[in-house]
């Protein structure tokens, strides 16, 4: 009898791509939830518009590689990447701007470079960066939190002001947009008020933004979700965490008066979504367990460095991209010791 | 770390452990169903040559030649060598290239033998030894190696090389690898539970060898049969210096380092062999035939192999004659089943997938094993999107996602910068990857080709000298001959200018002399007679010719 | 402005003198470049380069006259590698054809050898064993495969056999990669 033949092993685990990204997008759903409760329907239609062009232009680049475009796309990692985008955007983002973004995610940065596995920079995060350089104004426009919000806006209208730019009868763009709380804390920052004065602001909650300190709770949760289902190491982000709660404890301990809690950094703005979700994109991250711990704690410090003396108030996808341009020397230089190496020079 | 056991367990050594390895589903129990049996003879058997590791013994025998059970068939020449016998009684038939199990497809040569039924013994085989303790070493190993013995883990080295690590190098333990790591595979459990008493005492004839003085038996906690079987073996047995320890089930754990590193804690570099520490470690299977060959004077014929799988109908173990065809095997385990995927020699980690069921089995055959179509694992691979899992499990600390990258790109030089000759080719790593990519292929395909990368360099080394020799012996030549080309010519111009022939010399000074006296005649008138200035002796000659002349004319 | 002129030039003056001092005080001896190049070579002898043997070919790429890409026996492998150590980009093979021949040796029929020893002058790492008017006969194991023996014999009993595989040369092959391209004309 006659057999086909294959190479050992003849077993495996019925892991694959496809399922880590399931429990990837599993775990985003209780932020997106938040995000969408805190700030409204924009949240989903960015998403709705960035997944959509993610995976078209995936498939599209596939094609024209003349390879099967289902197997490819099937595996998730463009829906991933375009919800990550979506989640970093702010909610009336004109649709193109979007597009653009996700487009260029996928295209330049993940499919130019080989696709999956080949890129050295996180998508999402690079088209963050491309976004918010070339539109700025657009970028930095958001809502303020619904807890805050005087004028609230139906779906209908959030559809209008995404799709056509118009604003609804009677509004304007500043009657409706708001400083992030990141934003607000360190242009008052460098405009030398202090701490305490800065803090009457109804913007604050307990302990950041009111309403994003909810949704980095809820990162919160979905990290952990994937810790416990061992998608994701703890490596990288306790290690950002850590560091950024270790550099920002001592600023507060050396000057409480212009340096805010630590906790209002690791509460506000990204950093939640960045350490669990976004810094830990296998691709681009350091492999060796050293190397993570030392690329999660310098993207802490970068963190924390370029929101008190670099000029935009979000800093977690200027940090991720560059540590993901030192991951592959971190990796070289933290190569664990092999099995009978010894590190003494005495023993033989 | 101490291992939770039975109450009648007399384990408490520490343990350690080794960095990553994979707890799988062992799947043993279906092969523990039925007790072991002998296999019935087959009409054919076909043994081949190259069994071990090492060089190929040089056969005896030719087609035509009657051979009984346990004759010798191939006598190795060499040191790292091991014979090949008869496993059953019949005619030689053929000693030619037949397919052979390997992952390549190739064949080799070997001696097929048509039985006739009577599986009659040799009567020309050593005696047996009943008292080992009064022979030396070397006359132990002289019998293990006649008898044909070689790893019988799957390595297939020869044992009396292992065994014989050098006086530099002395023994104090002996590794006794009763793990049995791999799933599936049973076929030491069931040999411990029949033959623990012998496996003993090739354990007590193995130690008197190394002169080493502990021993210690590495058994898995899945086989409480067979650590029954053992415990109970040596409360009946006499030495004091065997120790049965028992480890987790962890894969794998079996691996020679792993196990030393269990039992021990020591880690054996990947360019170092456990000899270099004093250790020496064995599979049972092995020591059970070193038993047979010594006590009995058998020598290495037949082997417990696990026929097995889902695609077996009714898998059990065998003790299977050396040679046996394993499609006979099969049809004596009940047949396949349906929806058959793979043949496999080996386990499902290790093991490599045959073509075809006609091939014989050979000394380092420990399973047979058939696995049916899961249409649920996909297998086809997908980029690598360097998620770190296969790192996290690889028992020799290795980064096999580097290697991976490294091999891909025929980068032989990295690739053995991050140690790529320390993989035991596990398997670990490629069983976790969710991207299923074949990552042992890569590494093997990599080390095959940096060796015959080296011997390509060796051997092109050897062929620029022999040109450059063969330029400087064509110089030589050259130069030689010029040398002496050169060397005439300077004789012959010396001649030239050196004097001449001296006779001749002298005939032309007397030729000047006489030119020149007659031409000072010439000069003075005179013609010159010789009767002239006749001295008085010449006077009376003359005078007494002519008297003579006148007489004679009278 | 006349102040900028100077700093930069004073600024040159000093780097080129640091330049200079390091390279000769950090100057490594290195081997010659011919004998690196003569090490990648794969020794054939064969001549199928244009050059008297491997020596002369390296000599010759060392000079910068001839290209890296002119060894069949050395294929791929050689020029690349070649490519690497003399700082050039890889070139395609002059001769694809003659560079995926598998290897082979020679094999002289041993009733049609007339003992000329021609073959053995002709065989650049003497792998001809004979004399004159004895039988001659190749051995295998120094056989380059350069097949220079192969035109001086008169009679013409020189043939070229190729390497079999055998198990204890056989190498894995490279894995297959992932989803091949679509074909042309298959859905």
């Amino acid at each position: 009898m006659k057999f086909a033949t294959s190479t050992s092993p003849h077993t495996f685990q019925t892991d694959s791509v496809q399922k880590v990204m399931l429990e990837v997008l599993l775990a985003l759903v209780p932020g997106i939830i938040a995000m969408t409760w805190y700030f409204g329907w924009g949240i989903l239609v960015n998403i709705a518009i960035s997944v959509t062009v993610a995976v078209a232009s995936e498939a599209l680049f596939i094609k024209l590689r003349k390879r099967h475009a289902l197997p490819v796309v099937s595996d998730l990692s463009a829906v991933v990447t375009g919800v990550l985008l979506a989640l970093a955007l702010p909610p009336l983002l004109p649709w193109w701007i979007t597009a653009i973004g996700a487009a260029f995610a996928i295209i330049i940065v993940k499919q130019l470079y080989g696709g999956i596995g080949y890129n050295p920079f996180n998508p999402a995060m690079a088209a963050y960066a491309l976004l918010l350089v070339s539109w700025p104004t657009h970028m930095t426009s958001w809502l303020p939190p619904s807890v805050l919000n005087t004028i609230p806006l139906d779906f209908g209208q959030v559809l209008n002001i995404i799709f056509t730019g118009t604003m609804p009868a009677g509004l304007s763009w500043d009657t409706i947009s708001s400083a992030t709380p990141l934003d607000e804390m360190f242009t008052r920052l460098d405009m030398n008020q202090m701490i305490e004065e800065i803090r009457q602001s109804p913007l604050w909650g307990d302990f950041g933004g009111k309403g994003w300190e909810w949704v980095n709770n809820w990162y919160l949760l979905g990290g952990l979700y994937l810790l416990f289902r061992k998608v994701i190491s703890w490596h990288i982000p306790i290690s950002i965490i850590g560091s950024l709660l270790l550099l920002s404890g001592l600023a507060y301990m050396i000057d409480p008066a212009v340096h805010p809690f630590p906790a209002f950094h690791i509460f506000t703005g990204g950093v939640m979504l960045g350490a669990f979700f976004i810094a830990t994109d296998p691709v681009s991250a350091s492999t060796t367990k050293k190397g993570q711990l030392i690329f999660g704690a310098s993207i802490g410090t970068l963190i924390f460095i370029i929101r008190n003396w670099g000029g935009y108030p979000d800093a977690v996808a200027f940090a991720v991209l560059l540590m993901n341009m030192a991951a592959p020397t971190i990796d070289y230089y933290t190569k664990p010791r092999v099995f009978g190496e010894v590190k003494d020079a005495s023993d033989d | 770390m101490h291992v939770a056991g039975t109450s009648s367990n007399r384990n408490q050594r520490k343990l350690w452990h080794f960095h990553g390895g994979l707890h799988l589903p062992d799947h043993k129990s279906m092969s523990m169903q039925r007790p072991p049996v002998e296999a019935a003879h087959d009409d054919l058997l076909v043994i081949p040559l190259q069994q071990h590791i090492g060089e190929p013994p040089e056969v005896l025998v030719k087609p035509g030649d009657k051979v009984l059970k346990g004759q010798m068939l191939a006598r190795a020449n060499a040191y790292v060598s091991a014979p090949v016998h008869a496993s059953s009684s019949g005619t030689v038939v053929a000693i030619d290239e037949q397919p052979v199990p390997h992952p390549s497809g190739l064949s080799a040569t070997c001696i097929t033998i048509e039985t006739d039924g009577q599986d009659k013994w040799d009567d020309c085989l050593p005696a047996p030894i009943r008292d080992y303790k009064n022979c030396t070493a070397s006359e132990l190993l002289e019998r293990i190696h006649w008898a044909g013995i070689v790893g019988l883990g799957g390595a297939t080295f020869p044992s009396r090389v292992k065994l014989n690590p050098g006086a530099n190098k002395p023994i104090d333990t002996l590794v006794v690898n009763a793990a049995e790591c791999e799933p599936y595979i049973t076929c030491d459990d069931a040999l411990i539970q029949s033959h623990a008493q012998e496996i003993l005492q090739g354990i007590d004839i193995v130690m008197h060898i190394l002169s080493a003085k502990l021993c210690l038996i590495g058994i898995e906690d899945n086989k409480q049969d067979a650590i029954a079987a053992i415990q109970q073996a040596l409360s009946e047995h006499e030495s004091d210096n065997i120790e049965l320890v028992v480890i987790p089930t962890i894969y794998p754990s079996g691996g020679e380092k792993q196990l030393i590193k269990i039992l021990t804690g020591k880690e054996i570099p990947g360019n170092s062999l456990p000899a270099d520490i004093g250790i020496v470690c064995h599979n049972v299977a092995t020591l059970f035939a070193v038993n047979n060959a010594v006590s009995k004077g058998h020598p290495l014929i037949s082997r417990m192999v696990t026929i097995t799988g889902e695609g077996i109908s009714k898998p059990q173990n065998m003790i299977v004659p050396n040679g046996t065809l394993i499609s006979s095997l099969i049809e004596q385990a009940g047949g396949y089943n349906n929806n058959v995927n793979e043949l496999i020699m080996g386990g499902p980690m290790m093991g490599y997938a045959l073509s075809s069921d006609t091939l014989p089995v050979s000394k380092g055959t420990n399973c047979i094993l058939v696995t049916q179509k899961d249409n649920a694992v996909q297998n086809i691979p997908t980029p690598c999107i360097r998620c770190g899992k296969c790192a996290e499990v690889c028992p020799a600390l290795l980064l096999p996602q580097q290697l991976y990258w490294y091999a891909r790109a025929r980068d032989l030089d990295k690739v053995q910068d991050f140690n790529l000759f320390d993989c035991i080719e596990c398997g670990c790593c490629a069983h976790v990857c969710p991207s299923h990519i074949p990552l042992v292929q890569y590494y093997r395909f990599a080390k095959t080709e940096i060796w015959a990368r080296e011997e390509e360099k060796r051997k092109s080394d050897i062929a620029r000298q022999r040109h450059e020799f063969r330029d400087a012996r064509l110089a030589r030549i050259k130069a030689e001959k010029q040398a002496k080309l050169r060397k005439k010519k300077e004789v012959l111009e010396k001649k030239k200018a050196a004097d001449v022939d001296p006779k001749k010399a002298a005939i032309e000074a007397a030729m000047k002399r006489a030119a020149e006296k007659k031409q000072k005649l010439q000069e003075e008138g005179k013609i010159p007679a010789n009767t002239e200035n006749l001295t008085a002796a010449q006077q009376r000659q003359i005078d007494e010719a002519n008297k003579r002349r006148e007489n004679s004319e009278s | 402005m006349i102040t900028a002129i100077l700093t930069i030039t004073a600024l040159a003056v000093l780097f080129g003198l640091l330049l200079g001092y390091s390279a000769i005080r950090f100057h490594v001896e290195g081997d010659p470049i011919v004998d690196q190049i003569d090490s990648l070579l794969p020794q054939t002898q064969c001549g199928q380069c244009g050059y008297a043997g491997c020596r002369p070919y390296a000599e010759a790429m060392a000079q910068g006259e001839a290209k890296i890409n002119k060894c069949p026996p050395g294929g791929e492998v050689t020029m690349i590698a070649l490519a690497d150590l003399l700082g050039q980009d890889p070139v395609a093979l002059e001769d694809e054809e003659a560079a995926e021949k598998p290897k082979s040796v020679a094999y002289i029929v041993e009733e049609e050898c007339i003992g000329c020893t021609l073959c053995i002058q002709a065989c650049p790492v003497d792998a001809i064993l004979g004399a004159a008017k004895s039988m001659h006969t190749v051995i295998i194991d120094e056989c380059t495969g350069c097949e220079l023996c192969l035109p001086p014999c008169p009679v013409e009993c020189i043939h070229m056999h190729p390497l079999e595989d055998h198990i204890s040369n056989w190498r894995w092959p490279y894995p297959e990669q992932e989803a091949p391209p679509i074909a042309a004309g298959s859905n």
